[in-house]
């Protein structure tokens, strides 16, 4: 550890005040290729688990959410039904209905942030433009419901706060009708795409072992061909209630990562519709009087897969023990089976394939076998873009054009 | 996964274990000394093919306890071991990172902010206390207030 530190590769610095994630990894390597990955993480440690201590029951759902800012439905969700199991609380079917609905919107903007994000590592800026483009009208659709872009702060025990007003869903319907349009188009336009044919499949490849191994969640396993979806395997909130499929492919490369998300979030749609049209009329939330001493768990599929919350009581109005363990967790470390033995050119887009926060794969050095720092991030992101171009070039691909979309 | 399979199975381990729960249909919880721990986990990982979730590590009144969470996806069950660490002064259980490497981040983590030992980890150093945080200060332990 003590050693790890005088290494001058950690000059290049994993801080950043604009994001609220840091993690940094450092690759070891031969030649082109990476012989070994290791990772630091928790630059901005926030004992969350601790202040969750200390806060009432009611308090922690806003906690929670700002444990991230794209995953602020999934955080709160699985908490608050933990802590529902734990004194068996039921709320009411409209409040079920309003969360699943919160929760598809926000699997819709974070995917569609990642096709954007996976574009621009491989250089398809346009992609990164338009995918972000069509990702604004659903956060104005989160915000109209719940007052906010993001951390929308609407679950409590026993229900939610806001509810969608019956007025608002025609416009809703609406906006999903563009964003199923966009989708089906962008889709169309990868599965198409003879350069990206070339430049994803059979890169960062986690194999379905390795997957089980490191128990990894979400699109990560999807795409190894797992088909596991607490959504399905687990249901809470009306997921049992509406028509959709689990999304799988068996490939375990980057390709097939990206087709299960641009998959997921035809089904979102299709599930947000299904809720809404069934949205049961009625009360939101329910009254909580106390909890109970005893423990449980709650989950929630996150848009980077299980979020997982274990909750205790001592019969008082605070948690004694709230643990949370976000989908990354298990995903990131993965990437010792996906990295290692791969070029370098490739290790951007695999580390993003992951969908790590925006920041995880921004903090990035590659380290030679004598320790020194030879390529930082900015070279990285380079060599994968001049890949793209070789690629495109080798097979006589024409430039992709802002007419194309 | 309902009791009545899980108890088939769990059969071949039941003199490793003090207790088995059924808080609802999908939520089991088993309970054991920190010494047999290990085989519990490997008989939940390898025998019944479930996926490890996270462990959590407590600080109880009277010990340390250490809780595996596994998922059993075909049925949506979860499953956690608790694991009882009776020694408050040298806090120790075995790691089962050496077959299970997703448990590698969550041990190094209890042992940072519980200062449980886990034995046989293959890198068992810190993963999210800062680098100049004092040694032997563990922050989720109750004597440390916030």
């Amino acid at each position: 550890m003590k050693e790890s530190i005088r290494k001058p590769v950690l000059a290049v610095g994993p801080f950043h005040p604009l994001q609220e994630e840091m993690e940094f990894f450092q690759l070891t390597i031969d030649g082109e290729k990476v012989t070994d990955i290791d990772v630091r993480l928790s630059y901005n440690h926030r004992g969350i688990e601790k202040i969750s201590e200390s806060l009432q029951f009611d308090q922690v759902p806003f906690l929670v959410s700002r444990i991230c800012g794209i995953c602020s439905a999934s955080h709160p969700l699985a908490y608050v039904q933990a802590v529902e199991e734990l004194a068996g609380i039921k709320p009411p079917e409209r409040a079920l209905y309003v969360r699943t609905i919160i929760n598809e919107l926000e699997r819709i903007h974070s995917h569609l942030l990642w096709v954007g994000l996976a574009g621009h590592f491989i250089g398809y800026d346009t992609v990164f433009m338009w995918a972000w483009k069509y990702r604004e009208p659903v956060l104005d659709l989160l915000e109209e419901i719940s007052g906010n872009r993001n951390n929308y702060g609407n679950v409590r025990v026993g229900g939610c706060r806001e509810d969608v007003p019956n007025e608002t869903i025609p416009k809703i319907l609406k906006g999903l009708d563009a964003i199923e349009k966009k989708t089906e188009m962008l889709t169309k336009a990868v599965l198409d795409d003879p350069v990206l044919h070339a430049r994803l499949k059979g890169v960062g490849v986690l194999t379905k072992e390795a997957a089980v191994k490191y128990a990894v969640t979400g699109p990560t396993a999807r795409g190894s061909g797992i088909a596991i979806d607490v959504r399905r395997d687990d249901p809470y909130a009306a997921y049992a209630d509406l028509d959709w499929n689990v999304i799988t492919q068996p490939e375990g490369d980057v390709f097939a990562k990206a087709v299960v998300r641009l998959l997921e979030i035809l089904e979102s749609v299709k599930m947000v519709r299904g809720a809404l049209k069934k949205l049961p009329n009625g009360p939101i939330a329910t009254e909580v009087k106390e909890i109970p001493p005893g423990e449980a768990v709650g989950r929630a599929e996150a848009p980077r897969g299980e979020t997982f919350h274990y909750v205790r009581s001592d019969g008082g109005n605070r948690p004694v023990r709230h643990k949370i363990r976000a989908p990354s967790y298990v995903n990131v470390p993965s990437f010792k089976a996906s990295c290692i033995g791969a070029d370098i050119a490739d290790v951007t887009i695999t580390l993003a394939a992951v969908d790590p926060c925006y920041s995880c794969t921004e903090r990035l050095a590659v380290v030679d076998r004598h320790g020194s720092v030879t390529h930082d991030y900015e070279t990285l992101l380079r060599l994968s873009r001049q890949k793209t171009q070789r690629i495109k070039k080798d097979i006589g691909a024409p430039e992709l054009k802002l007419e194309d979309f | 996964m309902n009791l009545q399979e899980l108890n088939g199975k769990l059969s071949q381990i039941k003199d490793k274990l003090i207790a088995i729960e059924q808080k609802t249909a999908n939520r089991i919880f088993l309970s054991c000394e920190a010494d047999n721990a290990y085989a519990v986990n490997k008989f939940l990982f390898e025998d019944v093919g479930c996926r490890f979730v996270i462990a959590t590590g407590i600080d109880s009144d009277d010990c340390f306890e250490v809780l595996y969470h596994y998922s059993y996806d075909q049925t949506g069950c979860v499953i956690t071991i608790k694991a009882f660490i009776r020694d408050r002064q040298q806090p120790a259980i075995e790691s089962i990172t050496p077959f299970l490497p997703a448990a590698e981040w969550i041990e190094r983590e209890i042992h940072d902010i519980l200062g449980i030992d886990f034995k046989g980890h293959p890198n068992l150093r810190r993963l999210i206390l800062a680098d100049d945080w004092p040694e032997g200060v563990y922050p989720l332990r109750k004597e440390v207030k916030k």
